[in-house]
C-alpha cells in the first residue's frame, strides 16, 4: 500500500497517496485547477504557469517537530509568499490549497492575457474552436478585451505541414510542449521539438518524411489550442456540429476503444458522414491514445468503391441481383445433398457474423476456416491473461517476454504498454531474430536465427527450469547464452509473467510449435491463470480471438483446402487477392461476401455486399480477450445487412433458424452455446466505472478532447477450463514439445513474412492520406546478399517466391538482418505464408 | 548584525596575476604555492575536512545568488553515483567580466579550485562550461589542462593515491540563460537550454541526473587559499556574512572602468570614486546597478554611496548585489533609454519556456519602445508597471523576474525622467 497524505483543497479534506500532484489531488475532489502545459498521462513542467494557487503549509516548531497550534487548536498555516504551480508541488501532510482567490484569479487572468498577446484568435476558422482549452478558459478567468496593441503582434506562418498528416499553425501555438514532451515520454519518437527560443520557439520536426511516428495523432488531442490539427479533418467541421458514436478499432487486436464524430452534411446527399476517429478512455486498453493507423484508416467504411447490391454471374459475367434472388441461388447451392462446403472467415468480422457463420456451417456439415497464418487461439483461451489483466498495472513484480514480434508494427498500443511496463520496472525480454524498437525498452535482448523461435523459447524454458531435464541438443546449445540464462532466471522468478508472440518469420507451421513452446514455457515457471500472468497473441486481425472461440480454426493448406471444397463461403478473406495464383476447383460454386469487389469477389459466382463496422453493432474480442461492443455510427444504404444477417438469410431458406436482424439476440446465442462467454451480456459489456485520470468531461484541458468512455469497458473472458475442470495452474507441466527449426540455406536465400503497420491491405488503402506512408512493395535484404547478387540500395526486383511466378519489388537494404534472409511484408501482394525459397533477380 | 570590513592581510586573493607576472604559467603558480591546496586535499585532509574549511569560510556563490558554497557541496547525493563538477563560466550578464579576466590571467587556481571541488565531492570527471564566444579561452584552458595531465597534477592516480580526475571544456552556443545553471545542464546535455523545474536540485539531480556542483568561476577561484590557509583566515577578511574579497566589475559613465577585488563590505563611494575615479566630464552620478541588467535601479544618493557591498546591506537599498558588476549610470542618461536597453535584452535572452517571461518580456519591449520613441502615453507607462508587476512571481526562473527589476524601479525611483518622455 503506498503511504497517504491528507490535505485541504478548498476546504474540501482529501488523502490521496504520498506523490500525488496538487493538481491531481484536486481533481479527485472536483475541483479544475486550469493548466495548459500538464497532462496526467506526463511528467509536469511547469511551463505554462496557469495552474499558480496558493499553497500554505503546517508551521512545525523547530524544537519538537511538532506542527504548531492556532489558539483555537486548529493547527497553524503559513502560506509562502509566491504563488506555486499545483502542476509540479506534490502534496504534503496538512497542506492548505486555495484556488479561488482574487490573487489566483488575478494570476489567472495575468497568464491569459499574456498567452493571448500574439495569438491570432482566428477562433471563427480553427479546427480546434469549441473543444480548445484555451477559449474555455480564457472564458472562465480570462480578460474580455487586451491592452496589448494590434500592431505589436508578432505573426508567424499557418499551415505549416509538419508531414502530410499533422498540420502545425505557428500562431496559435503557445509552446506548452505537450507534443514535445508526448513523442518524447510517451511514443519514444523524438522527432519533433522547440527550435529557436523566446517568443520566436517554434515546433519543428527532424524526421524524413516530418513527423514519423504511429501516434502523432494523439498530439493533436492534446494540444490545448488548435496549433496541431491533422490533415485528415483540417477544416473538415466544427466540433459542436458533430455526433458521437463509441466504437471499437478494427486495425489490429489490441481493440482500442474510439469514438466516430459524424455529421449529416450536403456533399454527401444529407447522409451521415464520419468525420474523424478519436480515442475513447480504457485504460485497460488504450488508455487515451490511439495510433495513426486507428486514426486515419476508418475512410474505408464510406469509399464509393463499396459494393451495395449483390451480384450473381450470368453468362460468365458479374451482374446485379436482387437480395432475393441470389440469396436463393447460394441456398439452392448449398442445400445441395453430398457437396462439401468450406466457410473461410476472415478475422475482421464480428463474434455475431462468426456465429452465425458457424451456426450455418454446422449444419450443412461444412468446414469452418479461418483465413489466417497464426495459430494459438484455443490455447490463449486457456492459458491467456486472467480477468483483471491490465499492463498499466505490471511494475518491477512482472517479467514479459515478448517473442517473434516487432510490436510496434504488429499492435502499436501494445508497444507503448509494454515500453511503459518496463519504464515502471517490469522485465522485459525481447526475444526476436532482428533489432525492432521495443529493445530499446528492454531489459534483455536476445536474438535467435530466423526460424527457430520455438527452439529459443524451448531454450528459456530449460534454462528458467534449471537446465536439468533431458532437452534436444538444439536447445542446450542456445541456452548457452548467458544473457539468455539471466533472462530466464528474471522471467522464472518474477511474481508475474507474461509471454506476447507474435508473426515476425514464422508462418502457420511455425506458430503452432511456437505457440506451444510458449505454454510450456508459462506453466513451467507458474505463470497461469493469475491476473497479470500468461499468454497473448498478436493476431492479425482484430478479432481473431474472437474467431477461435466461435470454433474457426486456420487451414495448414489452404490452397489443398480450396481445391477440395464443392462450395465455397469466403467472409471478409480475399485468398485471391494475397496470391493471385491460388487454384481453385473451377467447378465448385464461389460465394463471397464482402464490402469491396476485390480479387477473390471477382472470381465468385455470388457476391454478397455487407454493412461495414461503422454501420452496425457488434463485438469484438481482443487479443487480451476483452469482450468489447461497438455501436453503429452512420447509417447505411438501405438493403444492406450485417454479416450476420446476410448469413441468417441463407439459413432461414434452407430452414436453420438464426438471429438476422438484432446483433444483441445473436450474442444471447453465443451467451448460452459458447462456454468462456456464459456470463456475459451486452448491458454487462456496457457498463462502466470511473477511470483515473478523469478527462473528457467539462475540462478538456487536463485530459484533452480524448472522450469519455460511457459505452462500455468490456468483459474480459475467464480462462476456459480443461476438459477436467483443473484449472490452468493445477495441471502438470508438459514436457518439451516437438520443437521444429527452418534451417537457413548454405547458398541462397529463404524468405520470411514480417508485418508492418502500414500495409497494402483493404481496409487501408481506401485512406489516400496515408498512402505517402504505405510503401510500394519491398523486400529486405542483408547487404552482403545484396552484393553477392550484384542488387544495388533501392533497385527493383523480381522476387520468386517458391513455385510462384515473379513479382516487382523494392529492394531496401539492412545490416540488422542475417545473411541467407530475405524479409517479405505481408498484404504488400507478394503471397508468402511460411518461409520459402526465394530467387531474386533484378528487374528490367 | 556587526558589519565591518576586514581587509585580506596579504594582496589579491582572486587577481593574483596583478602582483605575479606569468602566474599563468605552471611553473610560476607552482613557485607561489601552487597545487599545494589541491596536494594537501588529496594527501592530507580528506573529501570531509575540504568541504568543512569551506563551510568554516563563509564563501557564498560568486555566480550572483549567494548560496553558500560549502553547504551546497554538503548536499551532494552520496547514494548516487557518479558525481560531476561544472563550473559556470557562461558569464554572460551585461556588465560582468570577471571570470574572464581570471580563466585569462590566473588560470591555475582556477583550475585547482575545480580540482578540490571535485576531490571534495567525489568526482573523477569536472566540467567547465564557457559561453560561445569564450573560444579562445577555452582553447586556452585546454591548453593548461594538458599540461597539468603532463606534470601528473590531473589524470590517473593523483599523488600516488587512488583518486582520478579529468577537467573538461564545454562551449556554449550564445545564450543567456545558459547562465542559470539547469538550463547550463541541459544545454552540455545537449539539449535546448531551458531550466528545469527545481526542485530537485543539481546536487541530487544535476548533469545526466547525476548529483552535481555547479558552482561559478570566481567561486571555485577562492578555494585554493581557503585550503593553504584553512577557512578560519577567509573568514577574516570582509563581513561576518558576507566573507571574503569580491571581483567587481565596474563600468558605465565612469572614469576608471575594469575588474577591482575587493573586500565585501567595502563601500560603493570606494568602488566608483576611489577607485573608478569618479564620473567623467563633470557629471553627477544619477543610478547604480549593482547586478548588471538584472539590477534593480539604486538611487545614487549620498547614503547609498556610503553603503557596503556586501550581500546583506545592498537589500536595503531595495536591490541585490548580484554578480557584483556595478554599471555606473550619470545624470545625462535616460531611464526610459536604459531600461528600453534592458527590456531588449532580456526579450532577446528569454528561453520562451514559461509565459509569463517569453510574452511579458516581449510586451515590455515594445511599451519601452514606445516611451523612447515618444509615442507613449501616461496610460502606456502604468502598463508597462503593470506587465512588469504580472510578470513577478510567475516565472520558472530567475531570467523573468529579473527583467522586471529595473522597469518597476526606474518608474518608481524615477518617475521624472518618465513624466518627460510621455505626451499628454
Amino acid at each position: 500500500m503506498h503511504k497517504t497524505v491528507t490535505l485541504t483543497i478548498e476546504g474540501v479534506q482529501v488523502t490521496v497517496p504520498e506523490g500525488t500532484l496538487i493538481v491531481d489531488a484536486a481533481k479527485k475532489v472536483g475541483i479544475d485547477i486550469p493548466v495548459f502545459c500538464y497532462h496526467p498521462k506526463m511528467e509536469p513542467a511547469g511551463m505554462c504557469r496557469m495552474c499558480l494557487v496558493e499553497v500554505g503549509r503546517p508551521v512545525i516548531d523547530r524544537a519538537t517537530g511538532e506542527v504548531m497550534l492556532e489558539e483555537d487548536g486548529t493547527p497553524q498555516v503559513r502560506f509562502g509568499p509566491r504563488l506555486e504551480t499545483a502542476c509540479t508541488v506534490p502534496v504534503s501532510e496538512g497542506m492548505v490549497v486555495r484556488e479561488s482567490t482574487p490573487k489566483v484569479q488575478e494570476a489567472r487572468k495575468d497568464i491569459l492575457e499574456f498567452i493571448l498577446t500574439s495569438h491570432p484568435l482566428d477562433c471563427p476558422v480553427c479546427d480546434k474552436g469549441g473543444e480548445c482549452s484555451l477559449q474555455n478558459l480564457t472564458m472562465s478567468y480570462g480578460p474580455s478585451s487586451s491592452r496589448f496593441r494590434y500592431e505589436d503582434k508578432k505573426h508567424f506562418s499557418k499551415h505549416v505541414p509538419l508531414g502530410e498528416l499533422i498540420f502545425l499553425d505557428r500562431e496559435r501555438c503557445i509552446q506548452c510542449g505537450r507534443c514535445v514532451r508526448f513523442q518524447e515520454q510517451i511514443a519514444d519518437d523524438p522527432v519533433i521539438g522547440f527550435f529557436n527560443r523566446g517568443r520566436s520557439l517554434e515546433i519543428v520536426t527532424y524526421s524524413e518524411p516530418g513527423f514519423d511516428s504511429y501516434f502523432s495523432g494523439n498530439t493533436t488531442d492534446i494540444c490545448p489550442v488548435g496549433a496541431l490539427t491533422t490533415a485528415d479533418f483540417h477544416f473538415k467541421a466544427r466540433p459542436w456540429e458533430m455526433n458521437s458514436s463509441a466504437s471499437i478499432c478494427t486495425q489490429c487486436p489490441v481493440g482500442c476503444n474510439i469514438t466516430f464524430n459524424i455529421r449529416r452534411e450536403a456533399k454527401s446527399g444529407g447522409k451521415e458522414t464520419i468525420k474523424r476517429v478519436m480515442p475513447r478512455q480504457n485504460e485497460s486498453v488504450n488508455e487515451v491514445w490511439i495510433c495513426d493507423k486507428g486514426r486515419f484508416a476508418y475512410h474505408y467504411a464510406q469509399n464509393p468503391e463499396r459494393i451495395t447490391t449483390p451480384l450473381v454471374r450470368r453468362d460468365g459475367k458479374l451482374t446485379e441481383a436482387s437480395w432475393d434472388e441470389a440469396l436463393s441461388l447460394v441456398a439452392e447451392r448449398f442445400g445441395e445433398a453430398d457437396k462439401k462446403l468450406l466457410t473461410l472467415a476472415g478475422g475482421r468480422i464480428s463474434n455475431e457474423d462468426l456465429f452465425n457463420l458457424r451456426q450455418l456451417t454446422d449444419s450443412l456439415g461444412g468446414s469452418k476456416v479461418l483465413y489466417t497464418t497464426m495459430s494459438g487461439g484455443e490455447l490463449t483461451a486457456r492459458y491467456g491473461m486472467a480477468p483483471d489483466s491490465n499492463f498499466s498495472d505490471m511494475g518491477p513484480e512482472t517479467a514479459i517476454l515478448v517473442v517473434a514480434s516487432d510490436l510496434e508494427e504488429e499492435a502499436p498500443i501494445w508497444w507503448l504498454r509494454v515500453k511503459q511496463a518496463a519504464e515502471r520496472g517490469t522485465k522485459l525480454i525481447v526475444l526476436n531474430p532482428r533489432v525492432t524498437k521495443l529493445d530499446r525498452a528492454a531489459t534483455y535482448t536476445i536474438r535467435y536465427p530466423y526460424g527457430s523461435e520455438s527452439v529459443a523459447v524451448g531454450a528459456f524454458t530449460w534454462a528458467s527450469t534449471g537446465a536439468t531435464a533431458e532437452a534436444p541438443d538444439a536447445v542446450k546449445n542456445f541456452a548457452h547464452s548467458s544473457e539468455l540464462q539471466a533472462a530466464a532466471e528474471a522471467f522464472a522468478t518474477a511474481e508475474n509473467g507474461v509471454v506476447i508472440y507474435g508473426s515476425e518469420g514464422v508462418g502457420l507451421k511455425g506458430s503452432q510449435t511456437l505457440v506451444q513452446a510458449c505454454v510450456a514455457l508459462l506453466r513451467s515457471t507458474q505463470h497461469v491463470g493469475k491476473p497479470n500472468n500468461g499468454l497473448l497473441g498478436v493476431w492479425q486481425r482484430a478479432n481473431e480471438q474472437g474467431a477461435w472461440d466461435m470454433g474457426f480454426r486456420p487451414s495448414a493448406n489452404i490452397e489443398d483446402e480450396l481445391l477440395g471444397a464443392d462450395l465455397l463461403y469466403f467472409v471478409a478473406a480475399d485468398p485471391a487477392g494475397d496470391d493471385p495464383n491460388i487454384r481453385f476447383d473451377t467447378n465448385s460454386f464461389m460465394v463471397v461476401q464482402d464490402l469491396f469487389l476485390t480479387p477473390s469477389a471477382k472470381l465468385a459466382d455470388v457476391v454478397l455486399p455487407v454493412q461495414a463496422w461503422a454501420e452496425r453493432e457488434g463485438t469484438f474480442t481482443s487479443g487480451e480477450r476483452r469482450v468489447q461492443r461497438f455501436y453503429p455510427a452512420i447509417v447505411p444504404s438501405p438493403d444492406m445487412f450485417p454479416d450476420y444477417g446476410v448469413t441468417a438469410q441463407i439459413g432461414k431458406r434452407l430452414n436453420i433458424e438464426m438471429e438476422a436482424r438484432w446483433a444483441n439476440r445473436v450474442f444471447d446465442s453465443i451467451v448460452d452455446n459458447i462456454a468462456a462467454y456464459a456470463s456475459l451480456s451486452f448491458i454487462k459489456l456496457s457498463k462502466v466505472e470511473e477511470q483515473w485520470p478523469i478527462i473528457g468531461r467539462s475540462d478538456l484541458y487536463y485530459g484533452g478532447t480524448t472522450y469519455e468512455n460511457k459505452q462500455g469497458l468490456g468483459v474480459q473472458l475467464p480462462l476456459a477450463q480443461s476438459s477436467s475442470g483443473d484449472t490452468p495452474a493445477g495441471e502438470n507441466a508438459p514436457g518439451t514439445p516437438h520443437l521444429e527449426v527452418v534451417e537457413l540455406p548454405k547458398l541462397g536465400l529463404l524468405a520470411f513474412p514480417i508485418t508492418r503497420l502500414y500495409d497494402r491491405g483493404t481496409t487501408l488503402l481506401p485512406s489516400t492520406l496515408l498512402h505517402q506512408r504505405i510503401p510500394e512493395p519491398f523486400i529486405i535484404l542483408n547487404p552482403s546478399d545484396a552484393t553477392r547478387l550484384h542488387i544495388p540500395q533501392g533497385s527493383r526486383v523480381r522476387v520468386s517466391l517458391g513455385e510462384k511466378p515473379a513479382v516487382i519489388a523494392n529492394v531496401y537494404l539492412d545490416n540488422n538482418i542475417p545473411e541467407h534472409v530475405t524479409l517479405v511484408p505481408r498484404s504488400f501482394g507478394m503471397s508468402i505464408n511460411d518461409p520459402v525459397p526465394v530467387d531474386i533477380k533484378l528487374a528490367r | 548584525m556587526t558589519n565591518v570590513k576586514r581587509e585580506p592581510p596579504t594582496g589579491y586573493i582572486l587577481l593574483r596575476h596583478r602582483e605575479i607576472p606569468h602566474i599563468d604559467q605552471l611553473d610560476v603558480y607552482r613557485q607561489h604555492g601552487g597545487f599545494e591546496a589541491f596536494h594537501k586535499s588529496v594527501t592530507e585532509l580528506g573529501e570531509d575536512e575540504v568541504t568543512n574549511q569551506v563551510k568554516i569560510s563563509g564563501l557564498r556563490g560568486r555566480g550572483g545568488a549567494g548560496f553558500p558554497t560549502g553547504l551546497k557541496w554538503s548536499f551532494i547525493d552520496n547514494n548516487n553515483w557518479p558525481h560531476y563538477v561544472v563550473a559556470n563560466a557562461d558569464e554572460s550578464e551585461p556588465g560582468t567580466f570577471k571570470d574572464r579576466e581570471i580563466m585569462e590571467s590566473n588560470p591555475f587556481q582556477f583550475l585547482e579550485g575545480v580540482a578540490i571541488c571535485a576531490y571534495a565531492i567525489k568526482a573523477h570527471d569536472a566540467y567547465i562550461y564557457l559561453r560561445g564566444e569564450f573560444w579562445p579561452v577555452a582553447g586556452f584552458l585546454d591548453q593548461k589542462i594538458r599540461e597539468l595531465e603532463e606534470v601528473g597534477l590531473l589524470g590517473e592516480n593523483l599523488f600516488g593515491t587512488d583518486y582520478s580526475l579529468h577537467i573538461h571544456t564545454h562551449l556554449g552556443a550564445g545564450a543567456y540563460i545558459c547562465g542559470e545553471e539547469t538550463a547550463l545542464l541541459e544545454s552540455m546535455e545537449g539539449n535546448l537550454g531551458q531550466p528545469r523545474l527545481r526542485p530537485p536540485f543539481p546536487p541530487s539531480y544535476g548533469l545526466y541526473g547525476k548529483p552535481t556542483v555547479v558552482n561559478n568561476v570566481e567561486t571555485l577561484t577562492n578555494v585554493p587559499l581557503i585550503i593553504t590557509h584553512g577557512g578560519e583566515w577567509y573568514k577574516g577578511i570582509g563581513t561576518e556574512k558576507s566573507t571574503g574579497v569580491k571581483v567587481f566589475s565596474l563600468s558605465g559613465n565612469v572614469e576608471h572602468p575594469g575588474n577591482y577585488e575587493l573586500s565585501l563590505g567595502s563601500t560603493f563611494r570606494k568602488l566608483i570614486y576611489e577607485l573608478g575615479g569618479g564620473i567623467p566630464n563633470g557629471r553627477k552620478i544619477k543610478a547604480i546597478m549593482a547586478a548588471g541588467a538584472s539590477s534593480a535601479l539604486i538611487v545614487a544618493t549620498e547614503e547609498a554611496l556610503d553603503t557596503p557591498m556586501d550581500y546583506e546591506s545592498v537589500p536595503s537599498l531595495g536591490a541585490q548585489l548580484g554578480s557584483a558588476s556595478v554599471i555606473v549610470i550619470d545624470d545625462s542618461v535616460s531611464i526610459p533609454w536604459l531600461i528600453n536597453k534592458t527590456t531588449q535584452f532580456f526579450k532577446h535572452e528569454s528561453c520562451g519556456k514559461c509565459t509569463p517571461c517569453r510574452e511579458g518580456t516581449y510586451w515590455m519591449m515594445h511599451l519601452t519602445q514606445r516611451i523612447v520613441d515618444g509615442k507613449a502615453s501616461k496610460e502606456d507607462i502604468q502598463l508597462l508597471h503593470d506587465v512588469a508587476e504580472q510578470i513577478k512571481g510567475k516565472t520558472l526562473c530567475a531570467l523573468g523576474e529579473f527583467s522586471t527589476e529595473a522597469v518597476l524601479t526606474g518608474i518608481d525611483r524615477f518617475p521624472a525622467d518618465f513624466e518627460g518622455s510621455v505626451s499628454d
